[in-house]
């Protein structure tokens, strides 16, 4: 299939950028950052220089995927990383555009990388539990309902890929924030930091220039994820709670 | 030849760690507070060290290439995590987990270490609980466990299938925690260029910032790499497209041995090659086989057939099928180990029964387990007599609550419905069990240079067991490391701080600075990405699945006439003081073109098949693999001299707890 594609192009973080056009000859079978190999070899054969984007683990879970498909963080397809989807999903002649994930928190670096780190700060700010290693009683000391540990690991499943940012017209962090805050809340382990987590990472989230929540709930249906905005619900509850009802 | 102590601890194997933890050397908390550590990694085993490092009181510098540590690949393992715990009350032990272990490694692993990383499995587990890791459990609330290939306890502790993804989230998260307090300094994007040395001791790195260029230079009392394994030398693989050697290798330019390099794990489960375009290989879990039935069409005509796309895996009749690996090994049957299955299903596509239009995939079925399934939940639900349609979807459904997101995930890659059709696997590089020789402290032959992980020799043997690599990465990360550092840090107490500026960094720098240039001003015409993927292809012909000594010595003549092409025409584009992907590509394929050659002379060298090092002049009569261990039983650790004469140097190993027996899943 031949495709058009309008990449967005942009030198350095201080640097203007702009759209410029490529063709490429895919095939249905490539995933979309194949396709993006194919162009990038075609362009080193050019001497010229080829797009930046940032990718790793290329099977959905590293979370280093950042880039915008015709106008959705990941592209078309529910509950899928950029990585994960096949050029299947696109037809011949079709004109795609891509460009990195816009947010105010994760400015450009260079073509379709952005700069994530405000989240590593969100978690240094209070997204762990304090347990030294050698500390932990036995595993099976403490027995945790199914069904928790489930919810538990369903808000863990958040890979850190920013999406839901780049989803929201606000630019919030509250899905990854509230995911965290879930996964560690939920668990008995986790429940004793659970008020001063909360305060802080929200802090730290506010610190980082990201925006309010205003429900739009895009963030779930962009999330590859498909972590729940419950999440958001709960995070809201506890951060009610933290502060009316703690002596923090 | 040089001599290489493996510093074992005397006496009886199960107390030898706990006897050695209760008389080695302590660094008191007010030395502590001096001393400075690099850790270079951040997966599994390199961020639990520098947590646990950090809650020690140690000042570290912690390096990852990534933007972050909690994308280190770590991160992609699926099935799970052994411990001996005995949970399930099937007899499972310490004892069982070192034999198994042991033996599965195909007898070509240390005793010690092995042990050692039996007794630490069942505080990995404790410690990750408390960390907020959810595995799975049971409806009681406690954990559940399943089973993997190449044993007959269940002892493997999963969170579905992203368990890699969840302990690594809980070893980033302990190491956030000491970033917040100030004990761990975390550098992203930078990657590790060289190792220096000063007064023939390991005192810091040169790296690269990889968002400005700038090449900084880092001092520390002492270096602990945790970089991985060296799969992508191969070009496809399962590894992360940026998993490299160049920490490892740096290393061993500066004197560090590589030991056992050829040992190299095809994972017998993966979705094969579309194209040449391809790159790289998805893993299919290994639980996969508890349930699926692997075969291939028994008529050529058949296959062929598939492959011409005229007939598909449903339309042969069950007398036409050859369930190849229950034919061969009754006892195991679809859950024999991974370089025995990998090796059986080449067998099968070598026979010319390959089931894709290229020839190389078998068939991995699930429409027994869904009827088998399908059956006993209706027999649950009180329906005696139930239609084919219920039995299927009622099947299907139980399958989708064990593998829903394995078998989501090859219908988006493939385009085909797992459930209706048998799934299409071939055998993919997944795992290096060859690494940086180090002792029983984990310890290089460079003093003060430490490797954990994949990026160490010394566990897996000539073969990995399922649901082991993060269990070795965790006790060398959290339990290990933490103690036997100690070992040579005690000795440094008065050393004062390192300072990078002295004549060895500045010296180092430069180096890093040239060999930059070198490579930039080449200028050619031909892409990093085409001498890589020309590399992989050497690599998998004469040095992938089976090897022989022909073979070996023209992939290694080869080698050396592609790193010569690679330093006379490779082309990069960009500057060296920006960003550039394609810079950091070059580098990494560089050394690669080194380790490729040495991986070729140490499969040369061992004159036996072991484990995933399978040499067709050394087979049984049955086609199985044949070892030698008069002469065989030892480490082949490789020295790269600075005339790039690859060396051997030796460590015998002593088996005085188990047999050495022929390994055998009939």
């Amino acid at each position: 299939m031949k495709l058009q594609l309008k990449i967005w192009r942009q030198k350095s973080a201080d640097s203007t950028g702009r759209f410029e056009t490529y063709t490429v000859e895919a095939d249905e079978h490539m995933s979309f950052l194949e396709m993006l190999d194919v162009l990038n070899e075609t362009l080193i054969h050019e001497k010229k220089e080829p797009v930046v984007f940032e990718h790793d683990c290329r099977e959905g879970i590293c979370g280093s995927c950042s880039m915008v498909i015709n106008g959705r963080p990941h592209g078309p397809m529910q509950g899928t990383t950029a990585c994960q989807l096949h050029m299947r999903s696109f037809k011949n002649g079709d004109t795609i555009t891509i460009e990195p994930f816009r947010a105010k928190s994760f400015p450009v670096l260079k073509d379709l990388s952005v700069d994530r780190s405000a989240f590593d700060r969100i978690i240094e700010s209070g997204g762990y539990i304090s347990v030294n290693t050698g500390q932990a009683p036995d595993g099976n000391s403490l027995p945790i309902e199914k069904d928790l540990a489930g919810k538990a690991f369903e808000a863990a499943a958040c890979i850190g890929c920013g999406a839901c940012v780049a989803a929201c017209p606000n630019g919030s962090a509250m899905l990854f924030t509230s995911a965290k805050v879930s996964h560690l809340g939920l668990l008995p382990q986790g429940a004793v930091e659970h008020s001063a987590r909360v305060q802080n990472m929200v802090n730290q989230m506010d610190k980082e220039g990201f925006g309010m929540c205003s429900n739009t709930e895009a963030c779930e249906a962009e999330c590859p994820k498909e972590i729940s905005v419950e999440n958001i619900a709960r995070l809201n509850r506890s951060y009610m709670a933290s502060i009316m009802g703690s002596e923090k | 030849m040089i001599k290489l102590e493996s510093n074992i601890p005397a006496g009886e194997l199960a107390e030898k760690w706990t006897n050695y933890k209760g008389s080695m050397n302590l660094v008191a908390p007010n030395n502590k507070r001096r001393i400075e550590v690099i850790v270079v990694g951040t997966g599994l085993a390199g961020a639990s060290a520098a947590a646990t490092l950090g809650e020690l009181g140690y000042n570290v510098k912690v390096f990852t290439f990534h933007d972050s540590p909690r994308r280190a690949h770590s991160i992609a393992a699926q099935g799970g995590i052994n411990a001996a715990k005995n949970y399930q009350n099937d007899g499972d032990s310490i004892w069982r987990l070192f034999y198994d272990t042991i033996k599965g490694g195909d007898y070509r692993s240390r005793e010690a270490n092995v042990h050692r990383l039996a007794e630490a499995s069942k505080d990995i587990i404790d410690q990750c609980v408390a960390q907020g890791v959810p595995f799975a459990r049971e409806y009681g609330g406690l954990l559940a466990n399943r089973s993997f290939g190449g044993v007959q306890v269940s002892r493997t502790f999963y969170a579905r299938g992203q368990t890699g993804q969840q302990l690594l989230i809980g070893a980033y998260q302990a190491l956030a925690r000491q970033a917040n307090v100030g004990k761990c300094k975390i550098y992203n994007r930078h990657e590790m260029l060289d190792l220096v040395k000063v007064d023939g001791k390991a005192r810091g790195i040169i790296a690269r910032n990889l968002l400005t260029g700038e090449i900084e230079r880092h001092a520390a009392h002492c270096v602990v790499l945790a970089t991985g394994g060296y799969g992508n030398v191969f070009y496809l693989s399962t590894n992360a497209m940026g998993s490299n050697v160049s920490a490892s290798w740096r290393a061993v330019r500066k004197g560090a041995l590589m030991a056992n390099p050829c040992f190299t794990q095809i994972h017998p489960t993966c979705i094969p090659v579309s194209g040449e375009y391809q790159s790289k290989l998805t893993l299919m879990s290994e639980s996969l086989r508890n349930d699926g039935r692997v075969w291939v069409p028994k008529k050529k005509e058949d296959a062929v057939a598939i492959r011409e796309r005229r007939m598909k895996g449903n339309d042969i009749a069950e007398e036409d099928r050859d369930y190849y690996l229950e034919r061969r090994y009754p006892a195991f049957g679809n859950l024999v180990p991974r370089d025995v299955a990998s090796r059986a299903a080449k067998v099968a596509c070598d026979e010319g029964n390959g089931v894709s239009p290229t020839g190389l995939a078998v068939f991995l079925d699930f429409a027994s387990a869904i009827e088998r399934y399908g059956k006993a939940e209706a027999y649950s639900q009180g329906n005696t007599s139930p239609s084919e349609a219920q039995v299927t979807a009622l099947g299907e459904a139980v399958v989708k609550s064990k593998y829903g997101n394995l078998f989501q995930m090859y219908e988006k890659i493939t385009g085909e419905d797992p459930y209706k059709n048998p799934m299409k696997i071939y055998p993919a590089v997944h795992y290096t069990m060859g690494g940086l020789w180090v002792d029983y402290n984990l310890e290089t032959n460079v003093p003060g240079l430490f490797a954990l992980g994949e990026a160490n020799f010394s566990d897996h043997g000539a073969n990995r067991l399922g649901a082991s690599a993060l269990m070795q990465g965790l006790a060398d990360g959290y339990f290990v490391i933490p103690y036997t550092i100690g070992q040579f840090l005690s000795g440094e107490i008065r050393t004062p701080k390192i300072s990078a500026d002295t004549p060895e960094f500045m010296e180092a720098e430069k180096a890093v600075q040239d060999r930059l240039a070198k490579i930039k001003n080449i200028n050619g015409n031909q892409s990093v990405e085409s001498f890589h993927r020309r590399l992989g292809k050497i690599m998998w012909e004469y040095c992938g699945m089976s090897r022989n000594a022909e073979g070996l010595k023209k992939g290694q003549q080869m080698i050396r006439e592609l790193r010569a092409e690679f330093y006379k025409d490779v082309f990069v584009p960009g500057e060296l003081d920006e960003y550039n992907p394609e810079l950091e590509k070059a580098l990494r394929v560089a050394d690669f073109l080194e380790l490729g050659e040495t991986m070729m002379v140490d499969a040369l060298n061992r004159n036996e098949s072991c484990g995933g090092h399978f040499r067709e002049e050394y087979t049984t009569e049955d086609g199985e693999a044949k070892r030698m261990d008069e002469e065989y039983t030892y480490v082949a650790a490789w020295e790269w001299n600075d005339q790039g004469e690859i060396i051997l140097h030796k460590e015998d190993l002593k088996f005085d707890n188990v047999e050495l027996k022929t390994r055998s899943y009939k």
